[in-house]
């Protein structure tokens, strides 16, 4: 990226001045070096999402940012609904509510040194991964109604997990407001054999070792010591947020002509919150969170259950559970006011910080959990969110590392079982059902995620807690 | 021309570009190259048939909604397609299907498809008459 296109408010903070439609500044947090290696796509983006009504103080980019579909994946834009402000499908987009859960599990790395590749195996067997999969729970019309509105607190109600997971989950594992009416029969059906399911590409879950800490006090109120084993899953509201995401997506381009709503971008297609069809998307977006939501939960029981297999005396406990594709009615200061606002965050983490009254109570005084995917062979993080983030960007932090590297360079540059024989060298074992998507999945096909994380430490977007590393990885 | 298809690299995703003698060919080249994000097409048989109608207001529209009526199916029916044939008139396309249900084991998928988006939607005619047909699909 061309770094003379911005304005430089100190050294993480890149600022694009409103200039033509954009209504507010675009701002993006990252260092130096990130920036110059993001893609000028983000640019285009950011300053295209500062354009769309309602808008609140700016729109951002996190230090992950890479070319989205409207949004960049890494924006995060706040919209007051009485000032004309929008909710954007593509500024949720197609996975809802995908995003990582860390549990903790009582275990050292010692503890499972022996077992590992039986435990890889078991998890293997036990979590259905990759395309095509389908899981063990099959949903009536009735249940799926019950699910789109119960989230994670219905799957404890099934049996899937314990009444203390939904502490630490966003919203208690219950997003409110959904409405499974506005969810198409096509994207229930699409969902009747796809929970409990891992999905494929960058989804996955994760046996890790804390391999790092830099906050005590923080790591200590989350439950981490260094060597402990974690285990984090990384998935979404499958096949149902797909399909709510594709239709909602085409019913908003066609109401954003009607109302001729300027557009810079179709993939920014809106619909003014108090609208209809604005309406029925935020009904449908929550359902497709607590889908996300309910999904996780049934993946948790079943790690549960292949550790008990392997490990009898592991305890897996969950650590928290967060949300990187959503749109959440949030307040937030603004000018040292409380605005009831709308925050989109695409590829990106809520954050917030110490004494929100929507953090766990146990852990209310460090800040919320923010959870950082890493892919494959590299680390994964465990941040805090901090005060200032909500000043910097509505309490929002990165998601991962971002892309690299496309697809198709990756598969030019690594074969599947090479990679996976490298990383079993480096004591990380791979499971996957598709050499192929291992060599599109490729830890270098990624930025460093080290990197991604420092510069949102130092932006003071959420501070540094632990490092991850991978022991096991059963890749969808 | 001999009809064809492409993939076009994108950050995150993967894009995807048919061309073809006709507008029509270049729709079934484009679902060739969305199945080939997948697996081989090649190794697809053609054992079974559907058919699919969609309608939008323009040609890139109708790019979309042929696209994502694909993810939908293959989604819903557990199944891969490797063979279309397309019909239009005007902005109503009627295609014939044929595929097979997926086989993990055999077919080793890479990746799920989640819809196709509008990221560097253009479908046009070229100086020398050649259809192209190309989109982004998020995955």
């Amino acid at each position: 990226m061309d770094l003379q296109l911005f304005e430089r408010d100190n050294e993480l903070t890149w600022r694009i001045a409103p200039t033509g439609k954009m209504r507010v500044p675009a701002i993006i947090y990252a260092d130096e070096a990130l920036m110059r290696d993001m893609d000028h796509k983000v640019y285009e983006q950011i300053t295209n999402v500062a354009t769309l009504p309602g808008i609140v103080n700016a729109a951002y980019a996190m230090p992950d940012a890479h070319w989205g579909y409207g949004f960049p994946i890494g924006g995060v834009a706040a919209f007051d609904a009485d000032q004309g402000g929008v909710v954007s499908a593509g500024g949720v987009g197609f996975d809802i509510s995908c995003g990582v859960r860390t549990l903790t599990t009582g275990l050292t790395r010692g503890d499972i040194e022996a077992v590992k590749k039986q435990l890889a195996d078991q998890l293997c067997r036990d979590i259905p991964a990759g395309l095509g999969s389908t899981g063990g729970v099959h949903l009536n019309a009735q249940q799926m109604q019950a699910m789109l509105t119960g989230g994670a607190r219905w799957a404890v109600e099934q049996g899937f997990g314990e009444a203390a997971d939904l502490q630490r989950i966003e919203e208690k594992g219950c997003m409110a407001g959904s409405d499974p009416a506005c969810v198409s029969e096509q994207a229930k059906r699409r969902q009747r054999n796809e929970m409990g399911t891992l999905g494929s590409g960058n989804h996955y879950l994760e046996v890790q070792q804390v391999a790092a800490l830099y906050d005590p006090a923080a790591a200590t109120a989350f439950g981490l010591r260094e060597d402990d084993v974690v285990v984090s899953i990384h998935c979404g509201s499958r096949g149902l947020g797909h399909q709510i995401g594709t239709e909602y997506l085409k019913s908003m381009l066609a109401y954003t002509s009607q109302q001729e709503l300027h557009l810079p971008d179709r993939e920014l297609a809106c619909a003014r919150i108090h609208s209809e069809i604005g309406q029925q998307y935020l009904g449908a977006m929550r359902a497709g969170i607590n889908c996300a939501l309910a999904n996780r939960q049934i993946l948790t029981h079943l790690t549960r259950q292949a550790f008990a297999r392997v490990l009898p005396e592991a305890r897996l406990r969950l650590l928290y559970d967060v949300s990187h594709n959503t749109c959440k009615e949030e307040t937030h200061s603004v000018d040292g006011q409380p605005r009831r606002l709308f925050v989109h965050r695409k590829g990106a983490t809520r954050a917030f910080g110490p004494g929100h009254p929507d953090i766990p109570e146990a852990l209310r005084h460090i800040g919320q959990p923010v959870l950082i995917g890493g892919s494959m062979g590299t680390a994964s993080y465990i941040l805090a969110g901090t005060a200032h983030s909500e000043q910097l960007a509505f309490s929002s932090a990165c998601h991962g590392a971002g892309r690299a590297m496309s697809r198709h360079q990756a598969k030019r540059q690594w074969q599947g079982r090479q990679l996976i024989d490298e990383l079993a060298s480096e004591g990380i074992l791979i499971r996957s059902p598709s050499l192929r998507g291992v060599a599109e999945e490729a830890p270098g096909a990624y930025k460093d995620v080290s990197a991604v994380v420092d510069a949102a430490d130092r932006a003071g977007l959420a501070r540094k807690v632990a490092r991850l590393r991978p022991l096991i990885c059963i890749k969808g | 021309m001999k009809a064809d298809w492409q993939h076009f690299e994108h950050g995150a995703d993967v894009g995807i570009w048919g061309r073809g003698d006709t507008l029509a060919a270049a729709y079934e080249q484009a679902a060739l190259a969305l199945t080939a994000v997948i697996v081989d097409p090649a190794t697809v048989a053609a054992q079974t048939m559907i058919e699919i109608d969609c309608e939008a207001p323009d040609d890139e529209l109708l790019l979309v909604d042929w696209l994502n009526a694909l993810i939908y199916e293959m989604a819903n029916r557990r199944m891969l397609f490797g063979r279309y044939a397309v019909k239009l008139r005007g902005h109503r396309l009627h295609a014939q299907v044929w595929g097979e249900p997926l086989d993990p084991a055999r077919h080793q998928p890479t990746v799920e498809v989640k819809g196709a988006t509008y990221t560097a939607l253009m479908v046009f005619q070229d100086q020398q008459g050649t259809w192209h047909a190309r989109t982004v699909v998020d995955v």
